[in-house]
């Protein structure tokens, strides 16, 4: 079961998946442009996570590594979803996604 | 498998489902106040099966319902039924809520609870999930005000941020530990001599995750913007429901999987509640919005509340449960009088709008004084044995700089909750606010008393809250 793993390691895996967590939390901290942009990085954190956890369960040998994975793009799916709706409500509001734009309470 | 232990969540969910039909059906704007009934009454029902429920463990090993599960849940109820209670007087014709409002507050404490009750962290993401995406959306309800729309996108992105994080930490855990369970978690941890580096790293990200939820410095940047631009009944629940489930989550997962690192985690946890409490209480100083000041205050709250936390003993946990329940109270109180802050049916959210109140409306400005100084800290009003049970532990717990920022922030935050009842009382009197609902004036007055006798229900309460500790620690 575990036979691709075995080849060449968890090392690659956890790595991919670190790289996909740091470029996710990047470009919503360095992102100053749109908005859709930082959602696709929230995915890109997401998937970090499920990668991490399909790998261990295939190493652990054990499923529930796996079967959260498919919680988790359930979750993901509603979340990207909400996430549309209210950039829709909050661009009727306001007529722009920009970034600098969400800023009308300060303090 | 013995599903009747998740009978309350089931009996929660089912009526939310059955009320979003009702809704469905009932003719359009006619809607709501079937609906937050009908939710109030399902938080009632609910609220007795978990009083009366067995307690145990189900579905091989994933759900728990302990006595400490029992004292969130309950919390976590009252919270939901004080929010809809609000949202009933806060809908008027130049504002209205629609039908939904109520379910999602159900649906969202329904994840409260399926949180409180974790007991694998496949439960909590789940959980932590149903409950916060019922809010993202929650904040951007009124769709026409702008306000509203950026309150939801904020939290929206800041606190997707902070699951994508708790998650890649679960991812960790699990990796490094072998298993999903709280209990096994713990044995690995026990057993290993050196930690395994990734099991360190999962911890914090998870950590940070929940104190985000918690708005805990340093993760409380979104607080301020979303509380003051989320409609206020749900800005009232946010300090609640959600605030408990993520401290049953922080107690359950530090006090059990955790535990045997606690050497690890403990300073941590004191960082992260001296910075609250210090921050609750000078950033505070300078606002002018009062629900922008609330976010403040709930943020330094919260920093009392993890002193309990930090001091790792039964009587801290003890405490820190003490302190939700008085702060559960002495909060809805004040957010009843905000939500009934409104002239000529708009509302008005200035601290210079409170001026005069105690001439214009005695009774509002007598329980928002009530609360002001219950908050602070003044015997014998609620907010007092809260307060007094966190020093305590940290006391015994030898934590001595911790209580020294916490009785500094504690002098600095009596200052402007002082000036809040200095503006109500003191100054020239701005024009009156509208009559309100009765079912605010019906919150607002119930909380204020039960912040003043709260001493009555102390025995019952902190025993509660001792078997609740119990259960948690053992």
């Amino acid at each position: 079961m575990n036979t691709a793993i075995a080849q060449i390691g968890l090392g690659p895996y956890l790595t991919v998946s670190a790289a996909l967590l740091v470029l996710g939390v990047f470009g919503i901290f360095l992102n100053r442009k749109n908005i859709i942009i930082i959602m696709m990085s929230m995915e890109l954190i997401l998937l970090a996570a499920n990668l991490n956890l399909v790998a261990f369960s295939s190493v652990l040998g054990d499923f529930s590594g796996q079967v959260l994975t498919l919680f988790v793009l359930t979750i993901a799916a509603a979340e990207a979803a909400i996430g549309l709706a209210i950039l829709t409500v909050y661009f009727r509001n306001r007529g722009s996604i920009q970034v600098e734009d969400v800023a009308t309470m300060k303090g | 498998m013995n599903w009747v232990i998740a009978l309350p969540e089931i009996v929660l969910a089912v009526s939310g489902l059955l009320i979003l039909s009702v809704g469905v059906l009932t003719k359009k704007g006619h809607a709501f106040l079937p609906s937050a009934t009908l939710s109030i009454a399902a938080f009632v029902v609910t609220g007795f099966f978990v009083a009366t429920s067995q307690g145990g463990v189900g579905y091989d090993g994933l759900f728990v319902v302990d006595a400490f599960a029992r004292f969130i849940k309950l919390l976590a109820i009252v919270g939901g039924v004080v929010a809809i209670a609000l949202s009933v007087g806060y809908t008027n014709e130049h504002r209205e809520l629609p039908f939904e409002m109520p379910i999602l507050v159900l649906f969202s404490t329904l994840g409260a609870m399926v949180m409180a009750s974790s007991a694998n962290l496949m439960t909590l993401f789940v959980g932590l999930e149903l409950s916060s995406l019922a809010i993202y959306v929650l904040c951007a309800m009124e769709r026409d005000r702008l306000g509203s729309a950026e309150a939801g996108l904020k939290y929206f992105i800041l606190g997707s941020l902070a699951s994508g994080l708790l998650l890649y930490g679960v991812s960790l855990v699990y990796g490094y530990a072998g298993t999903m369970e709280y209990a096994p978690i713990a044995a690995e941890i026990n057993g290993a001599g050196i930690l395994p580096i990734g099991l360190v790293i999962g911890m914090v990200f998870v950590l940070v995750g929940l104190a985000f939820k918690l708005s805990a410095v340093p993760f409380h940047m979104w607080t301020p913007d979303v509380y003051q631009g989320a409609p206020t009944p749900v800005t009232a629940y946010m300090a609640g429901a959600p605030k408990f489930a993520a401290f049953a989550l922080i107690l359950r997962v530090m006090a059990g999987p955790f535990g045997a690192m606690s050497p690890r985690w403990q300073l941590l946890i004191e960082v992260i509640a001296a910075l609250s409490m210090l921050f609750g209480s000078f950033a505070a100083i300078p606002q002018r919005n009062i629900k922008r000041l609330m976010a403040y205050s709930s943020i330094g709250h919260m920093g009392y509340a993890m002193m309990g936390l930090a001091a790792a003993s039964p009587a801290g946990t003890t405490g820190t449960l003490v302190y939700l329940t008085t702060y559960l109270i002495m909060n809805a109180g004040t957010f009843g009088v905000i939500t009934a802050m409104r002239r000529k049916g708009r509302e008005v959210t200035e601290i210079s709008d409170i001026a005069g109140l105690g001439r214009t409306n005695p009774g509002l400005a007598l329980v928002l004084a009530v609360c002001m100084f219950s908050m602070i800290g003044v015997p014998p009003l609620a907010g007092f044995f809260g307060k007094f049970m966190v020093f305590a532990a940290a006391w015994n717990a030898g934590l001595y700089p911790l209580i020294a920022i916490g009785v500094v922030s504690a002098v600095v935050g009596a200052f402007y909750y002082l000036r809040i009842v200095k503006v109500a009382y003191f100054d020239p009197a701005a024009p009156a606010f509208d009559r309100p609902a009765p079912s605010v004036s019906f919150v607002s007055i119930a909380m204020g008393l039960a912040t003043v006798l709260f001493l009555i229900g102390l025995g019952p309460i902190s025993e509660a809250a001792q078997a609740a500790a119990q259960a948690l620690i053992g």
